[in-house]
């Protein structure tokens, strides 16, 4: 009973509430183990707030002017026109690639379209050394941290050149030296270990947080839960990135989760969460940046949700403006769930690319003439990758066995001399041509 | 059947795989409103692989059911509604996404019946595509026949052609047991001819009960999956040779059919296991494991020389082994003074440096 509880015993509420209750002996508090909370004697159950949610912070309205002049960074020439670049670079990218695949000369792809804003504002309020988690659509992550589009191709192609031996799927990156850990096909599984890691890094002392993206969908695996759960509690250095595009595949959010997205599910962690608008590079750009810094110095977890990225767009096949936004993946045509309508509304209405550019224009800092040269520029950049990729071969046979272990054991050594045999009797049955010899 | 009539026109009796699974759930969905089908994607878009086209337009929201992304989710929601009486398909898009459900399959699942003391009955199937696929690299590849097939209180299919996906996923539905149904999505696309019975909608294969697709007197080889049609292109390429293959479909992972198998050995003396999965505590270990405990006294001394187990490269390394082995057979009676190297795993074996086994 609160009666019985000694004056002077004072309970101190989780971190993150900077309050300090203390009981006289004749107070009735009741003691609700890790929060705090008062009694009430009216039954009402709490209502979830689907209807006015967790408002939308931006800083640019939908031509590129800021709207709160105290929220703007203040970005110099060069990192903002890094970012356009890194941006529109990422989109040409994307349109000769999924091409490639429609064409069959990859085997898979997923497109960043939309979503450009969301990757390049992130990256560019971190540290280069900052380690990242992705699920699958981050590359304009990497491209911000100037990864060669020969590399982004190799792993496309998986030839030689591939840092990842052509053993991955498309798309899925990984690049040790920028601090980039390599794409995991299963859904969420990187959000506990990004958890880890962040706490790896708290333990040293590093002035390092960890950024974690993943989609809505995601969202809904065990994984995500856990992963919360384990940052509040261990207080890890890390910052949460949800990618709300609408869509997992077909399933729209509706059918995803019945809360108000995924920020309001950090207050149930015990998490500072707040959502941005995903098509405001500035907005993500600021969010990130203070995220960082409070996640670093205070060592507590961040939960960030961007939304409304453009959801997958049933016309890609057609010829593409620059404006162009994607289906899930190659595997994918998004024709059968998303409406025309929809669709148009997001195309004519916003685009991270063109609200940037509206800002640079309205900056002085670029014009047409240097739009269709970077253009030309940037798709020539591009095409030269793309031919070079298509020509290199595919990684040695041998490269099947390495890997496995930090070692190669017996076993896999005999295995690999058995294959080396066996195509020299039955080499002409295999394409070796393609491969390194 | 609404849910077939999407399908592109075939030569009179030819099916797909992907249209037999359709078509058996179909049936099963018609014939018993218990049996429901859940998972990612399964509705209004078709199924990720397009295996269940039509159902959710013919049968609506109850029966065919989109998940959020959660496979221990869902898993889980699906054992409860089958312990409570309900018949639910519960699709995994892949078998390797599986793994995040996987304590619902086998502690839940699999064990409840036992644990309950037969109170509690799980009448499940899980299904979806398993093993290799084209180049989605080792996330999406892994076959689980060897997983699965361990464990009791689940029973395990793996289909290869039209006629076993329908058979088997109509007799998985009407099981009262958890059933695993190891699909391939190679497969789906791969047309079959359908033999009249399989038109029935009563058309039952028994679960435990292998099937031998092509006879012969040389070899056994056993299979199950996309590799029996691998066999079955080595075997015709064998037998220009002069080397006739008996190639057995194993369709039933667990409960096995040593039976067939062993009747086939005993007949042969020779035998090659193939399968998707990896070789160390595989499917075809298992088949080994069990020859050399079971009939293998019966037969020649020099017996384990000719037992090899491989993991499927292609038809042309599958021919490979099946000749040497048949070689070897042949060549001891006149060789058989020769001292060649002694194997490790099997000492007294100087069958052939392949180290496979």
């Amino acid at each position: 009973m609160a009666v019985a509880i000694a004056a002077g015993r004072v309970w101190r509420p989780n971190r993150g509430l900077s309050q300090q209750q203390q009981f006289s002996s004749l107070d009735d508090k009741p003691q609700f183990p890790g929060a705090s909370a008062e009694f009430i004697d009216k039954l009402e159950f709490i209502q979830p707030n689907v209807i006015s949610g967790i408002p939308i912070y931006r800083v640019m309205d939908r031509q590129g002017q800021i709207i709160n002049p105290s929220e703007d960074p203040h970005l110099p020439k060069e990192k903002v026109l890094k970012l356009y670049k890194s941006m529109t670079l990422l989109n040409t990218m994307d349109r000769i690639l999924y091409e490639s695949q429609r064409q069959g000369r990859i085997s898979f792809y997923m497109t960043n379209y939309g979503e450009e804003g969301t990757h390049v504002g992130s990256a560019a309020a971190l540290d280069n050394t900052d380690l990242v988690f992705g699920q699958y659509r981050e590359a304009g992550v990497l491209m911000y941290r100037d990864y060669p589009l020969e590399l982004f191709m190799a792993q496309c192609y998986g030839n030689i050149s591939d840092l990842g031996k052509g053993r991955q799927m498309p798309v899925h990156y990984g690049c040790k030296e920028r601090h980039f850990v390599t794409i995991s096909s299963p859904l969420a599984t990187q959000i506990p270990q990004a958890v880890g890691a962040a706490y790896a890094a708290k333990r040293a002392n590093a002035n390092r947080v960890v950024i974690c993206y993943f989609g809505e969908g995601a969202a809904s695996e065990g994984d995500a839960h856990a992963g919360f759960n384990f940052a509040a509690t261990l207080e890890c250095p890390i910052i949460f990135f949800c990618r709300n595009n609408g869509y997992a595949i077909s399933t729209p959010t509706s059918e995803q989760y019945r809360g108000d997205g995924i920020a309001a599910r950090g207050p149930g962690y015990g998490i500072m969460s707040i959502r941005v608008d995903g098509n405001d590079v500035f907005a993500v750009y600021n969010a990130t940046k203070e995220a960082r810094r409070r996640a670093v110095a205070e060592n507590q977890p961040f939960l960030i949700e961007s939304t409304p990225n453009l959801p997958p767009d049933p016309h890609s096949r057609e010829p593409h403006t620059d404006l162009g936004i994607g289906h899930h993946s190659t595997s994918d045509d998004s024709s059968a769930y998303r409406s025309v309508d929809e669709v148009n509304y997001w195309d004519k209405q916003d685009h991270p690319i063109s609200r940037l550019r509206h800002y640079l224009l309205s900056q002085g800092w670029w014009d047409e003439e240097q739009e269709k040269a970077w253009r030309k520029q940037s798709r020539k950049k591009v095409m030269e990758a793309f031919e070079q990729a298509e020509r290199k071969p595919k990684p040695n046979p041998n490269l099947l066995f390495s890997d496995v272990y930090q070692e190669m054991p017996a076993q896999l050594r005999k295995q690999q001399e058995s294959l080396a045999r066996h195509l020299q009797t039955y080499g002409e049955h295999y394409p070796l041509e393609h491969f390194d010899k | 059947m609404a849910a077939v009539s999407g399908l592109v026109r075939r030569p009179l009796g030819e099916v797909t795989v992907r249209d037999a699974i359709n078509q058996g759930m179909d049936e099963e969905l018609e014939r018993d409103e218990k049996v429901f089908l859940l998972g990612e994607e399964v509705a209004q878009y078709d199924g990720a692989y397009k295996v269940s086209r039509g159902l959710w337009k013919k049968y609506g929201d109850k029966r065919i059911i989109d998940t959020p992304i959660s496979e221990m989710g869902f898993a889980g929601i699906a054992v409860g509604a089958a312990m409570a009486g309900l018949r639910p398909i519960c699709e995994f898009m892949t078998f390797n996404f599986s793994m995040q459900a996987i304590d619902q399959v086998i502690n839940s699942a699999a064990k409840t019946y036992y644990m309950s003391g037969g109170l509690q009955s799980v009448p499940i199937v899980f299904r979806g595509p398993n093993g290799a696929s084209a180049g989605v690299a080792a996330q999406h590849s892994q076959c689980f026949a060897a997983w699965y097939g361990h464990c009791p209180g689940l029973k395990v299919v793996s289909p290869w052609n039209s006629e076993d996906a329908k058979g088997l996923i109509k007799s998985a539905i009407r099981d009262n047991n958890p059933v695993v149904v190891l699909e391939n999505e190679l497969m789906y696309g791969v047309p079959f001819e359908f033999p009249p019975e399989a038109q029935s909608k009563d058309f039952l294969i028994p679960i435990g009960k292998a099937k031998i697709e092509r006879q012969g007197t040389h070899i056994t080889v056993v299979s199950h999956s996309r590799p029996v049609g691998h066999c079955l292109e080595a075997a015709a390429v064998l037998s220009k040779e002069g080397v006739e293959c008996e190639v057995i479909n194993m369709r039933t992972i667990r409960p096995m059919d040593m039976e067939t198998i062993e009747a086939s050995v005993m007949k042969t003396n020779h035998l090659v296991t193939v399968e998707g999965g990896w070789p160390q505590f595989g499917v075809g270990a298992e088949i080994c494991a069990r020859i050399m405990e079971g009939i293998s006294k019966k037969l020649v001394l020099e017996y384990s020389q000719a037992v090899v187990n491989i993991m499927y490269l292609n038809t042309y390394s599958i021919k490979r082994l099946k000749a040497r082995s048949v070689w070897h057979f042949s060549s001891r009676k006149y060789f058989k003074s020769k001292s060649r190297k002694s194997c490790v795993q099997f000492p007294g074996c100087s069958c052939c440096s392949c180290h496979w086994c």
